[in-house]
């Protein structure tokens, strides 16, 4: 009877937390569907009354979010493309080949963890200035296009490749750059999706350098746009839900999707000794 | 041949690493002992050598120690607060008796994936004192509105909800992995010798967690110190400067009105506080538990 009581406030515990941390967002997708001025009116609706969407509407024709969309969905994907390849590429050199100085830059590289990114920001938007890189898609590209935290998961997958493997292939007459593609990548290949899904939600939610290097409406990201849109649309509260669930929707969609790569990455990466 | 292979790999990542970060971060000391000011945006032929001036105008500056003030408020009330929230919840998880953990799981992690300015923009809407749900919930337990945004006395406390809300489900995961790395064997030994499930948590789970706490504590802080998106979207800062933070601040002196140098030494100082308590807190905890960047959290690199 006790283990009985136990396991049921054990769960209703947990189903009141869980309720708890949806509300927000099932509140944000409700309000997005209510006829404007709904969700401010007295009498708490939790609902809609009737369902409709021309806040999604709204968005796409009258405030050109499609744009902004399309602009993150890109960003998105090229930095997760670039950056993928290229600490791969050094992830594997570090894990596989002895040369002098190796552990003492991997152990800079670790060390520079601690330095937080503002750090850079100030002369790294005077520097792309000169590149003419502001309010371009490179210039959210190029700081993004490898990364301290990717090439260490990286390393630390590719540290358990055996010797002997990359020793046969070489025998065989493969080229460095060859093993590299057909037989290093394949192995690493759940590290390098936990990797992407870290760097393509990083990429689409980060916020400061995209409102700093992005200047102009045509090449801002989403959460530029939203905060931009927060300014002007303050009142509108049905249609800034929707712009909330445009901008949160895909990467809950991707969240929901591969959560197993992105969780077991987690706790693989997280706790080292 | 195989060394110089090694070069041809590490070099693209290792250059855009050097060019984009590390020499940025040196310039940004540099930028910080000159004038860098709107003239000097327009040419560099305006800038000017001043020494620590920009270190001196700091310490001066009543707005950089309010701004210090509210990040420590941020960092110290809702960071305790967060890893708190996220080692309950992480223990109730892994109770045996516990079913459905998987879904209990992600309804837990799904705030940490969601963009910040989203659920920030949302939460600003929970928070209106007249139409928000939070003010509704509380009608019901006899608690009058309360001006969560509006007024300086709750603006941080507000933020900070926001941020536990947001953030807990990410040392969750990070918790219940360490709580599976515990030996069942040890919680045998303890219960054969009368230790009960109290006991046991404060003499076996607690001290065993200690390097997964090490590893919490200082991303958490690292993170938290970089406080930046919560307050642009909810607040601007106000009301009457509560929810200023350091970031902010730098944000707004560099970006807005163009005191580079200024904001390099702001942002310098953020860098030597969160280095001095990253050192403090690995001492503390004894040894040197391998840290790695938290990869939600954005505009970390």
């Amino acid at each position: 009877m006790k283990r009985v009581t136990l396991v049921v406030v054990l769960h209703l515990v947990l189903a009141v937390a869980a309720g708890v941390t949806l509300l927000p967002l099932l509140w944000m997708l409700s309000a997005s569907l209510m006829p404007a001025g709904e969700a401010t009116a007295f009498g708490h609706h939790l609902l809609p009354s009737t369902v409709t969407f021309e806040h999604y509407r709204a968005l796409f024709t009258r405030l050109n979010l499609a744009r902004d969309a399309a602009n993150s969905a890109l960003l998105a994907v090229a930095v997760t493309l670039i950056s993928l390849a290229l600490n791969s590429m050094a992830g594997y050199a570090f894990a596989k080949f002895r040369f002098a100085g190796r552990d003492r830059v991997f152990r800079v590289l670790l060390a520079a963890l601690v330095i937080p990114g503002q750090v850079a920001m100030l002369p790294l938007f005077l520097m792309l200035r000169e590149f003419g890189c502001i309010n371009t898609y490179w210039g959210v590209i190029i700081p993004g296009m490898a990364s301290i935290f990717g090439i260490f998961l990286i390393r630390q997958y590719a540290l358990s490749i055996p010797d002997s493997l990359l020793d046969a292939a070489r025998i065989d007459g493969a080229g460095e750059f060859r093993i590299y593609w057909s037989l290093v990548l394949p192995v690493c290949k759940p590290i390098l999706v936990t990797l992407a899904i870290f760097t393509f939600m990083g990429t689409w939610n980060d916020f400061l350098w995209p409102l700093i290097v992005l200047t102009n409406g045509d090449m801002y990201t989403l959460p530029v746009a939203l905060a931009n849109l927060v300014g002007e649309h303050v009142q509108d509260t049905e249609l800034m839900m929707a712009g909330s669930v445009l901008t949160v929707l895909p990467v809950v969609v991707l969240f929901m999707a591969l959560q197993r790569y992105y969780i077991e990455g987690l706790m693989s990466g997280g706790v080292k000794e | 041949m195989r060394k110089h292979a090694a070069l041809w790999f590490l070099a693209p990542a290792l250059s855009v690493i050097a060019a984009f970060f590390f020499v940025p971060v040196v310039a940004s000391v540099l930028l910080s002992v000159t004038d860098f000011d709107i003239y000097a945006v327009a040419s560099f032929a305006n800038l000017r050598f001043v020494g620590y001036d920009n270190y001196v105008h700091l310490v001066r500056d009543p707005l950089f120690w309010v701004a210090l003030k509210n990040t420590a408020y941020f960092v110290f009330v809702a960071g305790p607060l967060s890893i708190g929230v996220s080692l309950a919840a992480a223990v109730l998880l892994s109770a045996k008796l516990v079913r459905f953990k998987a879904v209990f799981r992600t309804i837990f992690f799904l705030p940490v994936i969601t963009t910040l300015v989203a659920v920030a923009v949302v939460w600003r809407y929970l928070y209106h004192p007249r139409f928000g749900l939070l003010n509704y919930g509380l009608s019901f337990v006899g608690i009058g509105p309360v001006d969560w945004l509006g007024d300086p006395a709750w603006a941080m406390p507000a933020i900070i909800l926001l941020a536990v809300w947001k953030n807990f489900g990410f040392n969750m995961v990070i918790f219940v992995a360490g709580l599976q790395s515990i030996p069942g064997r040890l919680y045998e030994v303890a219960s054969l010798d009368g230790a009960g499930p109290r006991r046991q948590f404060w003499h076996v789970t607690l001290p065993m967690l200690a390097p997964t706490f090490a590893f919490v504590t200082i991303i958490t802080l690292i993170g938290y110190f970089q406080l930046f998106a919560e307050p642009y979207v909810m607040t601007q800062g106000g009301p009457g400067q509560s929810t200023l933070s350091v970031v902010l601040l730098m944000y707004q002196e560099g970006f807005r009105w163009w005191n580079m140098g200024y904001a390099a030494a702001v942002a310098f100082v953020l860098f030597v506080i969160i280095l001095a308590l990253t050192l403090v807190s690995l001492r503390l905890r004894g040894g040197a538990p391998m840290a790695v960047a938290e990869p939600g959290r954005e505009s970390a690199r």
